[in-house]
């Protein structure tokens, strides 16, 4: 009988449910996506009872189409979007409101006010993130502040927390007939309220959110969820669980101390193996947890871009230069270079290594011999420059500098922008013949943990490479160019502190 | 001025079409150069007549940004590669040879350099040969050429090429072995857009003796694993329709 690894890959937009074979070759995909609610400017909302439905109709859908079995299964899976949490009544599974997603900026004010208590700096050592709306922490303590009795009862512990993880192993282990309420420590690392080193809920952590130890799951190394589905498609064994950019990390293989990911969608995450060290950023970057097989934790550290692939859509919708997202390569290959234009895109602020919340985007270098081709091009550089920043500011953490930056998501099938963040970087870019890294690495750290496949090692056999792009800027070009860009950035900064405040 | 390109002969002079609108002669010339720059007319190199353009054809349809295609066609690609265990080429026609629009390498971790942008020869190659077979202006064109020997085994003669292009649209994929590269084999299978316009080929390449039977024939796995992996793409590009 042939045996088979389930994923679920519960991501912003949708939930997918991929099935892999022992050669990590993609055998189903199911996937349905979620509505979002914007119900006030700034807050947005999902529902996790659509979420979880949703998963009940992809997982038995992705065994018909690979024409399997439960029984062929080994383990499952989950990766799931990072931050955006849920709360329910443990006793009839009933969400309290929506779930808050990682994009909701409703506590700005909050984090403001918080900011300036005291013990912040004690803050950001402990879980290893700056104080931002994009954690679960703060959204948290909303919820806390706003809906009547929720105090009470979350700290009668009549009320769950949990990130997405939580919350469909909950449901897919019984629900209120003793469902599991476990999360994995990539998950909790996102929420402000562990602690990087006992990688355990941290009491000064709670103190300082307001937030009551008895609503929240315990927290377990990612491969040691320990699991098995009652529900849905029953006597699946839920084996692990991860955060799904740390998904990506470990399905590209990136094991060792100093290698990168990058995934390029909307946005674009950079994540950087700093093996058993637990690595404090200088420069501007989160401490997170790679992932944790077993005892020892990976540690990890983190860049994130926030717009990467919306630069492109934002040129497509709001300036109408192209039909389709692919043609801003056509278009970019309509002229040779930037012609001296450049566009710094800080829609909402810019995020690693800057964090700056007010600076705002620009174009600039504009003369009468720019066309839409040069602005095509100063888009696609710009996700360029905003990937060599943050290797930048991760190769100065690490005191090494990484050999090469290994790629997915959508945009790497725009060829001249992988070439240009070879030429930018100066080192090989590289892409996996298996696209979907995060479903499979929730797929790789479930078949180890099931020990369908053995170790890292066979792991890394698996990983193939389908396109290698090789540096070829001049050395001395690279650096004017990235000298302009630098440039640029700080015509921001200085645009945000010019604007008066309101 | 394009009703009048599309009657008759479909051939006119400069002075022809301007003494036909009652137009100037420079008003004319300014309307066609307009109308060249789109690719709604072309113009014949040697007698400098006006004829309709191949662009025309693409109204109404969606004619296929090559970027739009890799970026429809990466998953399905990747497949191909994984499942073939051979590399995977998509091409399209450009200015008389196959423009690689997407390169994946051989799935073994051998050094291999990425060849987007490469340009191939339409009559060696099973891509060139399905872009000939499902475009008769190309094939045509091609056959009006010289068809340069590049091995001892390369289609030199027009009417050998035309008999192949038959079976080609017959059977609904191409091959080739040694006509290109000796040592070397190719299997490709056409791509198209709604309305069944073929925009481009897929295929994978490689040793010889790995792509083709004892007998020299292309094994007939892989041919499946290439036709499947080309509907896989034109559903994809329905899909988004």
């Amino acid at each position: 009988m042939q045996r088979f690894v389930m994923a679920i890959d519960q991501g912003t937009t949708s939930t997918r449910c991929i099935v892999f074979d022992q050669n990590a070759r993609l055998v189903a995909v199911a996937q349905r996506e979620h509505r979002q609610y914007h119900p006030r400017p700034g807050w947005v909302e999902q529902d996790a009872v659509e979420i979880w439905r949703n998963v009940d109709r992809i997982m038995p859908q992705a065994l018909r189409q690979s024409g399997i079995t439960a029984a062929q299964v080994v383990a499952l899976g989950i990766a799931n979007q990072r931050e955006t949490f849920v709360l329910w009544d443990r006793h009839t599974g009933v969400p309290v409101g929506r779930a808050i997603v990682w994009e909701d900026i409703r506590t700005e004010e909050l984090v403001a006010e918080l900011g300036e208590k005291p013990g912040i700096e004690e803050v950001r050592d402990r879980c290893g993130l700056p104080l931002a709306t994009y954690f679960s922490a703060p959204s948290l303590r909303w919820m806390l502040d706003h809906v009547p009795g929720l105090r009470e009862k979350a700290e009668r512990g009549d009320v769950l927390f949990g990130t997405m993880d939580t919350w469909l192993i909950w449901n897919l282990t019984g629900g209120v007939n003793g469902g599991l309420h476990v999360t994995d420590v990539t998950n909790a690392s996102r929420t402000m309220l562990m602690n990087l080193s006992t990688r355990q809920w941290d009491p000064v952590l709670l103190e300082f959110f307001g937030v009551p130890a008895s609503m929240l799951p315990e927290i377990r190394p990612s491969t040691e969820i320990s699991g098995t589905t009652t529900r849905v498609v029953p006597g699946i064994s839920i084996t692990a669980a991860l955060g799904d950019q740390h998904a990506a990390l470990f399905g590209q293989t990136c094991f060792e101390k100093g290698s990168i990911k990058g995934t390029y969608g909307t946005g674009g995450f950079l994540l950087m193996n700093t093996g058993t060290e637990l690595v404090r950023s200088k420069h501007g970057l989160l401490t997170t947890i790679g992932y944790q097989i077993g005892g020892e934790p990976a540690y990890a550290l983190e860049g994130s871009i926030a717009v990467a692939g919306s630069l492109v859509q934002w040129f497509r919708d709001n300036l109408g230069l192209i039909h389709s997202a692919p043609e801003i390569e056509t278009l970019a290959r309509t002229v040779k270079d930037n012609g001296g234009c450049y566009i710094v895109p800080a829609f909402s602020g810019l995020f690693a290594p800057h964090w700056l919340a007010q600076a705002r985007g620009l174009v600039v270098g504009l003369t009468s011999y720019i066309n839409k081709g040069h602005l095509a091009r100063a888009v696609l550089e710009a996700t360029g420059w905003q990937t060599r920043e943050v290797v930048d500011a991760m190769n100065a953490d690490l005191g090494t500098p990484t050999p090469a930056l290994k790629v997915d998501g959508g945009m790497t099938a725009d060829h001249l922008l992988m070439q240009f963040i070879a030429d930018v970087l100066d080192v090989p870019v590289m892409r996996p013949l298996v696209a979907e890294t995060v479903s499979l690495g929730a797929a790789y750290a479930a078949g180890l943990a099931a020990g369908f496949w053995p170790d890292l090692e066979g792991l890394r056999r698996n990983w193939h490479l389908a396109a290698r792009w090789n540096p070829v800027m001049d050395a001395r070009h690279r650096e004017d160019e990235y000298a302009n860009w630098k440039r640029a950035v700080e015509l921001t900064f200085a645009w945000a502190r010019s604007t008066p405040s309101s | 001025m394009l009703r009048l390109l599309a009657r008759g002969s479909g051939h006119h002079g400069l002075t022809e079409i301007a003494d036909s609108l009652g137009l100037a002669r420079g008003t004319a010339h300014g309307i066609l150069r307009t109308l060249q720059r789109v690719e709604f007319v072309e113009q014949d190199q040697s007698t400098g007549r006006y004829r309709l353009g191949a662009a025309l054809l693409h109204l109404g349809t969606s004619y296929l940004d090559a970027n739009e295609l890799r970026s429809k066609s990466i998953n399905w690609a990747d497949t191909l590669a994984a499942r073939s265990g051979q590399e995977v080429r998509i091409g399209m026609h450009h200015d008389g040879a196959v423009l690689v629009v997407h390169h994946v390498f051989r799935p073994d971790d051998s050094v291999q350099t990425l060849g987007i942008g490469a340009m191939l020869p339409l009559h060696a190659t099973a891509l060139g040969k399905v872009l000939l077979a499902y475009d008769p202006a190309l094939s045509a064109a091609a056959r009006q050429r010289e068809l340069t020997s590049l091995t001892r085994r390369t289609i030199t003669r027009p009417q050998a090429l035309e008999r192949v292009l038959t079976e080609v649209r017959a059977q609904g994929w191409a091959g080739e072995a040694e006509e290109y590269l000796p040592g070397e084999a190719s299997i490709a299978a056409p791509i198209r857009v709604p309305g069944g316009l073929v925009v481009g080929a897929i295929g994978v390449s490689g040793a010889a003796d790995r792509l083709c039977d004892s007998a020299g024939r292309p094994r007939a796995t892989l041919v499946r694993q290439v036709v499947q992996a080309a509907e896989a793409v034109t559903t994809s590009l329905v899909d988004e329709n």
